[in-house]
């Protein structure tokens, strides 16, 4: 009996301690969506009444939209490039025979650990040599350098589940190196290749530091545009944007989470008729 | 040798300082079963692998149809191989699987589905083709394995201990019906495994492995009683091995003297008198008699039985002589209990027929 109480009371602590927990984590984010829809004219809680005055004043605003669009072009192609260079690099890393496999792998994921003021000081100071500062292609490249070690990552991990037998195996049934790649090893990775996309448009999306320092006043990304916002006067926009930026991080995840469940690839797929 | 479906030539592979494999040379018929039988590390799936093409020789030729093979990736060799744990893609379905080789040969669509469907029932999974690998057991997935490597009829059929992850019972089914298959479709066949009993059942020749080389060549009766070498002796079944040195050779026999034992054997060509040997005798071959009964003063041994195991169909004896110790097997045709007992004093006894001379590479 005793033993059955003090189960039950060890369980509520422990609810109790993730319901606190999970307010604290989730708390600030929830106040920044209320206070977006915020009918008074300055930022504050809780809100007086409601309106959607914030998300009109972004999309009437051409700064706000411009940055928009400018931060959906960088991202796009950046995720797309990272991708690509992160499969590569990874499948270099974990299948071929190459020297230094220590130091090269230390080296891709070096913009993960070096702090970002002096990646982004070093690439303002290349760009100027190069003339790449205030550039679409000057932010692709240094997003791709910040997002290419979350590709290899998610890549490499996935790779590790995948036998090189399999590999062996179409290669004596008669596949080439590209072919066995294609048919058999890109399938059994693509869930983490589409993590590695996700993670790097959601890290381009989200960064400001290296953006600062090569961005121009006439193209700036959405994280510049609100640093600037927030520096001069503060009002229920940069709530309304950063609720924007959390609901596109949101549906990443979420598409990452259905990915997990329905297994892309990863050999769940087609009906299948019952045994004899 | 013009016959030859496959010819290895002085084949070796280093890995640094480390040779895998060490000069060897063997080859294969049209039609043959032979089995590269050997403890691991001793090179066998190495060699395998470079007849696959996944392993390129350091020195050393594959020729195929006396054509070298060396040249061609693997993907053009047209070798057929099964891995030890299958490989099956485990995203594709049965039937995907198999048509796989055949699409890359761009076989047409009508065709694979087919031949696909002729190979399925040639391993009994007929109406298995929809199905995912894991959806298998190991037993379907490794016949799945060997329908893929066949399906597109390759003249060689590569083994990588196939059946290493099976049980017993399922594994000695399982070679039946790799026996059967070749018999049947006369696949030219090499089989890798560390199993000597899987070996001798299978074979139609061994190729014993030791330490990167081939010790012996030869059918399972041949290395069963005319061991080339101490390791194949004591590779291959249950052996007593007595050192001794040849004090004369005769016609097919030779003496041998060992301590105090004076031993009369058989011997291949190449020992000489004075060389040192082994003398190889099977348990089964020997025989136990009390002392006072045993004849003569040649192949005999006197000693006390330390450990007597019933085995069904036969009763096992462990015989210390001195600091010798040797293994006596005697068939049980009658119920009833042992002749002998633990602690007993016998005499081991053999014919001079059921012994042989094997040289002794390590003081020769």
């Amino acid at each position: 009996m005793t033993h059955a109480r003090a189960e039950s009371w060890w369980r509520a602590l422990r609810v109790l301690i993730t319901v606190l927990l999970v307010i604290f984590l989730v708390a600030p984010m929830i106040i920044v969506v209320i206070i977006s829809f915020s009918s008074a004219q300055f930022l504050m809680f809780p809100p007086p009444g409601f309106s959607m005055q914030w998300y009109r004043k972004i999309f009437a605003d051409p700064a706000w939209f411009d940055s928009l669009t400018t931060s959906i072009e960088i991202v796009v192609p950046t995720g797309l490039l990272a991708m690509i260079i992160g499969t590569a690099a990874a499948l270099g890393l974990s299948r071929g025979n190459i020297p230094g496999k220590a130091v090269i792998t230390g080296v891709l994921m070096s913009p993960i650990v070096v702090p970002v003021i002096v990646i982004a000081a070093g690439m303002f100071g290349a760009y100027r040599v190069w003339n790449l500062n205030g550039t679409l292609t000057g932010f692709i490249l240094a997003h791709t350098v910040l997002t290419v070690p979350y590709v290899v990552s998610t890549v490499l991990a996935s790779l590790q589940m995948v036998d090189e037998q399999y590999e062996k195996a179409a290669l004596t049934l008669g596949a080439s190196p590209w072919v066995a790649f294609r048919r058999i090893v890109l399938p059994l990775i693509l869930p983490g290749v589409l993590s590695g996309l996700l993670f790097a448009m959601v890290i381009s999306f989200d960064e400001l530091v290296v953006s600062l320092f090569i961005g121009s006043p006439t193209f700036r990304p959405v994280t510049v545009q609100m640093w600037s916002d927030v520096l001069g006067d503060i009002d229920p926009t940069i709530a309304a944007i950063g609720t924007l930026l959390f609901l596109f991080s949101l549906l990443v995840l979420l598409a990452e989470a259905v990915m997990r469940q329905t297994g892309i690839g990863a050999g769940r797929a087609g009906l299948l008729e019952p045994a004899p | 040798m013009s016959h030859a479906l496959l010819d290895l030539r002085n084949l070796s592979k280093a890995y640094g300082s480390v040779t895998a494999v060490d000069d060897v040379s063997v080859s294969l018929a049209a039609g043959e079963f032979l089995s590269f039988l050997g403890p691991s590390g001793s090179g066998k799936t190495t060699t395998l692998a470079m007849i696959a093409g996944l392993v390129e020789p350091t020195s050393g030729e594959i020729l195929l149809n006396a054509k070298p093979l060396n040249p061609l990736p693997p993907y053009k060799r047209n070798i057929g191989m099964v891995f030890q744990n299958y490989a099956l893609f485990p995203h594709m379905t049965v039937a995907k699987n198999i048509a796989f080789p055949l699409e890359m040969r761009g076989t047409a669509a009508d065709q694979i589905e087919a031949r696909v469907g002729r190979v399925l029932t040639l391993v009994g999974l007929q109406n298995y083709g929809p199905r995912l690998p894991s959806q298998l057991s190991g037993g379907q997935q490794q016949r799945i394995a060997l329908a893929r490597a066949m399906v597109f009829e390759p003249p060689l059929l590569l083994m990588d201990e196939p059946l290493g992850a099976l049980d017993k019972k399922l594994r000695e089914q399982m070679q039946l019906e790799i026996m059967q298959l070749h018999r049947k479709l006369g696949m030219s066949i090499i089989y890798v495994t560390h199993d000597q009993e899987e070996a001798l059942t299978m074979s139609d020749r061994i190729a014993v492995f030791n330490n990167g080389k081939i010790e012996q060549v030869g059918t399972p009766a041949e290395l069963y009683e005319e061991p080339a070498t101490r390791f194949v002796a004591n590779f291959i079944g249950e052996t007593n091995l007595f050192p001794g040195k040849v004090s004369a050779v005769a016609e097919g026999c030779c003496i041998v003297a060992g301590g105090d034992l004076r031993l009369r054997a058989r011997h291949r060509s190449g020992i000489r008198s004075g060389q040192d040997v082994f003398v190889a005798v099977r348990p089964e071959r020997t025989l136990l008699s009390p002392p006072a009964h045993a004849l003569g003063d040649e192949n005999k041994l006197l000693g006390q039985i330390s450990e007597l195991i019933y085995l069904g169909k036969s009763r096992k004896y462990v015989i210390r002589s001195g600091d010798m110790q040797l293994t006596v097997l005697q068939q049980i045709t009658t119920s009833g209990e042992a002749a002998f007992n633990i602690g007993d004093a016998v005499a081991v006894h053999w014919n001079a027929e059921d012994a042989v001379a094997v040289p002794d590479l390590a003081r020769s």
